[in-house]
């Protein structure tokens, strides 16, 4: 081990251990590759090619098979047909340790962060770097931590407790942490689910800055602009396949849907390009009201009302306390001061099934938080419901009745609802987050980034969903640090900066410059 | 639970389908083993009167094991099981007419309203146990150790030292009796177990038990009521380990002081030996039957053969590391595949 580690590893992006080889040798070559979970094929005999120094952008609809082609390239799948090469040498990876031997780092689309260790220990997590006597360099990981963390725009103690941060920073301490790690190809699948565009753009200017390093870079995301404005070179993936790979120049947003779903998408691109003129509803009757709520340094004075049949958009960037407001509204948090109003009732929430109880719904950002991976897709839907639909025996019937129904009319893929959940792409695990609460109507929906990590496709199903619920006279409130997200649900905006709320949109034309800069 | 494991894949391939399985597997292997050995061993082994013989000597610890099963799949621990067994076996003394040479102040009360009595010391333990791990908020690892003190404590008090012998009809007719020649202690375990699969299999507590195990902060998100869930698991477990302390007295014939002590050790082994995963969410009241037998089989099978009685106590040591060892690595198989799916 001491021999190994006994560095610190380099701090600044532009340090280029590995120049790319001059020769024309693709740094990756990835050639026949198919693979299949218990005899359903996840991918078909593709070709990909990553060249040294580029940023490949990657796309596909939820279950296209990115990330299982990822997961073979950083050694987590290990059992596959086909060949690998790096830098024209065959490879067969047994474990994810040789990926990283050989140069190879991924940022998995769920966060593997250790939530118990210091964000210091997070960042030269397996790498910790050792003084003359064998034992953990605290002061050199503390420091090394802090400066490459200040790289990326992030003034966090290196001290703090890796669990107690907001989502946004720890994806992107994750990220820090296979930048920084030395590696030749960095897989990066869907980075920037849960940042807000300020820090999307310093991520991207690292990127550039590996990328002169020579470095390659796979950059999986739903969000094609983005896609087309940090790549290189674009594959789009359709149904365990491979359809295209392109050069990113000559290519827009609309080629790109039409390559990943085909044709029939032309209500999709445009839905929420432009401006978007909100229909907010000021005499519809008011189910949730929330007055002067305040919690710790989290946010303070949050007063507003939630319509029946509105949406209501709550939008801030990252860590401005609007994920701490939508536990509140579950009864997940207790605010210190101000109270709720539901169905003009004075309510005291003391815990979820209270608020459950009371009417309310919510889906947190996370889906580790709401889904059981190893349980069936039915017993995941009926969770919440149970209480209705059993007193004291179970159902099991009925409840694999009540979740083929969401499953048939979310589109959700496979189309069962017996397959165990952690068999699902992450897009259709959303899904089923969201079918948790739609057989009995709540009365308010709450929904913390519902359309993260979905494609375009699944991300406009949302939306109709959550468009029809509140036709039906739900109250909804979706709380995103996402402004695409917001502009294309909300019907009133509300914006949030530093635990505060800052501004409305009401009844007037928005565009997504207008929403970035209230916030 | 773990039979909706297997339905799950489309088309399990049997590698991937008996992974999947170790831990039933693994347990019930190492039954048949024993079985095999010991019956080729001793001829006085496998015989009807021996298996009637296993099913008494395990009763005392399986119904103990029948509570604790829904602590652990709760991914929890209840150490004060076997103290709360003794207490409760204490009470029900306590409040019986003991003979004139037993030196006790006891308060002599009718059968059944000592039975009430015992239950509800039980009872109320089991919930200063749920109210510490939920509402206060302490490990239950930590709380059930100080209740296991409290327990002792109480024993001490009650009996100083002393040792009493009567207990209620009732309770001697079902911890010491016979039905047909069938001892009605093994009776009672068998209707505990029926009992706690029910529960855990059918019922809608039963499904919140495992969910809660499984992902705690998810059943919190989905409105369950995760502290009602632990608390009730935690009470459960109480009285299961009071009935199996009033039912053990019976069957020992005497009440007295660290009478149980040696129970917790049997009673955590043979929910874990059967498999149950010790991070909650997986297993079952099948497993723990699977995991009692193992034990009942060892401990009657060594003394058929005549092994020196200290190597006994290894050789059930090592079986113990042996079933944490499967748990463990059956846990870290499903921590892997589940960093594979999404
Ligand atoms: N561990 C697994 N077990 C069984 N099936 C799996 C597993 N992982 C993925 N799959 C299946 O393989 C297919 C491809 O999934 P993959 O996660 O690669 O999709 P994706 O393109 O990354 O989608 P998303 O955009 O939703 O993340 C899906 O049909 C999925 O259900
Ligand atoms: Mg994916």
């Amino acid at each position: 081990m001491r021999g190994l580690f006994s560095t610190v590893p380099p701090v600044t992006v532009m340090t280029s251990e590995n120049p790319a080889p001059a020769s024309d040798t693709p740094r990756l070559q990835m050639r026949g590759i198919s693979k299949s979970f218990g005899g359903v094929a996840a991918l078909r005999d593709v070709d990909f090619t990553l060249r040294a120094g580029e940023i490949h952008g990657l796309v596909g609809e939820n279950g296209a098979g990115k990330s299982t082609m990822m997961k073979i390239i950083a050694g987590v799948h290990t059992g596959y047909e086909g060949r690998m090469l790096i830098d024209g040498r065959e490879v067969h990876f047994r474990s994810a340790r040789d990926a990283l031997a050989a140069g190879i780092g991924m940022v998995h689309q769920e966060l593997s962060i250790m939530p118990d260790l210091t964000v210091a220990e997070n960042v030269y997590l397996g790498k910790q770097p050792v003084n003359a006597a064998g034992l953990v360099d605290w002061p050199a990981m503390t420091t090394g931590a802090r400066a490459q963390l200040k790289s990326l725009g992030i003034d966090v103690d290196p001290k703090t407790r890796m669990g107690d941060l907001p989502i946004g920073l720890q994806q992107l301490i994750e990220l820090a942490r296979v930048l920084f790690s030395g590696a030749r190809i960095i897989i990066l699948d869907e980075p920037t689910s849960a940042l807000s565009p300020p820090e999307v753009q310093l991520l991207f200017d690292v990127l550039k800055g590996v990328r002169a390093s020579g470095r390659s870079i796979v950059f999986i995301s739903h969000f094609l602009d983005d896609i087309l404005s940090i790549s290189d070179t674009v594959t789009v993936f359709r149904n365990g396949r491979l359809v295209v790979t392109h050069g990113v120049e000559g290519i827009d947003k609309g080629w790109l849907i039409d390559k990943m779903i085909g044709a029939g998408h032309e209500d999709l691109e445009e839905s929420y390009l432009g401006n978007i003129a909100l229909a907010s509803k000021p005499d519809a009757p008011v189910v949730l009201a929330a007055e002067g709520l305040t919690y710790g340094r989290a946010y303070a004075d949050i007063s507003f009302e939630a319509k029946a049949g509105e949406i209501l958009g709550i939008y801030g960037f990252m860590g401005c306390g609007q994920i701490e407001l939508a536990r509140t509204l579950f009864g997940k948090l207790r605010p210190d001061r101000g109270g709720l109003s539901i169905a003009g009732r004075r309510r005291r929430l003391r815990n979820t099934t209270q608020a459950r109880e009371a009417g309310i719904a919510f889906v947190p950002e996370n889906r580790r938080s709401m889904l059981f991976y190893e349980q069936p897709v039915y017993k995941n839907v009926s969770i919440s419901i149970l209480a209705r639909i059993s007193r004291l025996w179970l159902r099991p019937e009925k409840e694999r009745e009540i979740a083929r129904r969401h499953v048939e009319s979310l589109h959700i893929r496979p189309p069962r609802a017996d397959v165990a959940l952690g068999a699902l792409s992450g897009g259709n695990q959303q899904k089923v987050a969201l079918a948790k609460w739609l057989t009995h109507r709540p009365k308010v929906l709450v929904l913390s980034e519902p359309t993260r990590g979905m494609d375009v496709g699944a991300k406009d199903d949302v939306v109709k969903i959550v468009r029809a619920l509140a036709d039906e006279g739900l109250a909804v409130v979706v709380v995103s640090a996402e402004p695409e997200t917001v502009l294309s649900l909300a019907d009133r905006v509300l914006v949030m900066k530093k635990g505060r709320i800052v501004h409305e949109f009401a009844n007037e034309t928005i565009s997504k410059d207008r929403l970035l800069a209230a916030a | 639970m773990t039979l909706q494991q297997s339905n799950a894949a489309a088309m399990p391939r049997t590698g991937v389908f008996l992974r999947s399985q170790m831990r039933n597997i693994a347990p019930f292997a190492t039954l048949i083993l024993l079985i095999v050995f010991f019956s080729f061993a001793s001829p006085s082994f496998a015989t009807i009167d021996n298996a009637a013989n296993i099913l008494t000597q395990i009763s005392v610890a399986g119904i103990m094991a029948v509570g604790l099963t829904f602590v652990i799949l709760c991914g929890e621990i209840d150490l004060s099981v076997a103290s709360v067994a003794n207490a409760t076996g204490i009470v029900v003394a306590f409040f019986t007419m003991q003979e004139a040479y037993v030196n006790i102040a006891n308060v002599p009360l009718p059968g059944w309203l000592a039975i009430v009595l015992a239950l509800a010391s039980c009872l109320a333990l089991g919930l200063v146990n749920a109210v510490g791990t939920t509402v206060v908020g302490i490990p239950s690892f930590i709380m059930t150790l100080a209740m296991m003190q409290i327990g002792a404590g109480i024993c001490a008090l009650l009996v100083r030292g002393q040792i009493a012998y009567a207990v209620p009809d009732l309770v001697n007719t079902l911890g010491a009796g016979r039905i047909y020649g069938f001892p009605t202690i093994g009776l009672v375990l068998i209707a505990f177990l029926v009992v706690g699969h029910v529960t855990l299999r059918y019922t809608r507590f039963g499904r919140y038990i495992f969910m809660v195990g499984g992902n705690r902060e998810a059943a919190e998100y989905s409105g369950v009521n995760v502290k009602v869930v632990l608390g009730a698991a935690l009470v459960i477990c109480a009285v299961c380990s009071g009935v199996a302390g009033m039912l053990g007295v019976a069957h020992f014939g005497s009440a007295q002081q660290n009478e149980f002590d040696g129970y917790l050790l049997d009673a955590i082994a043979a929910v874990v030996v059967g498999g149950t995963s010790l991070f909650g969410g997986r297993g079952g009241i099948g497993n723990t039957i699977v995991g009692l037998c193992v034990l009942g089989v060892l401990n009657n099978g060594l003394d058929h053969i005549q092994i020196d009685s200290f190597l006994k106590i290894l050789i059930r040591g090592l079986i113990l590391l042996a079933a944490l060892i499967v748990n463990v690595y059956v846990q870290n198989i499903r921590t892997v595949e589940r960093a594979q799916g999404g």
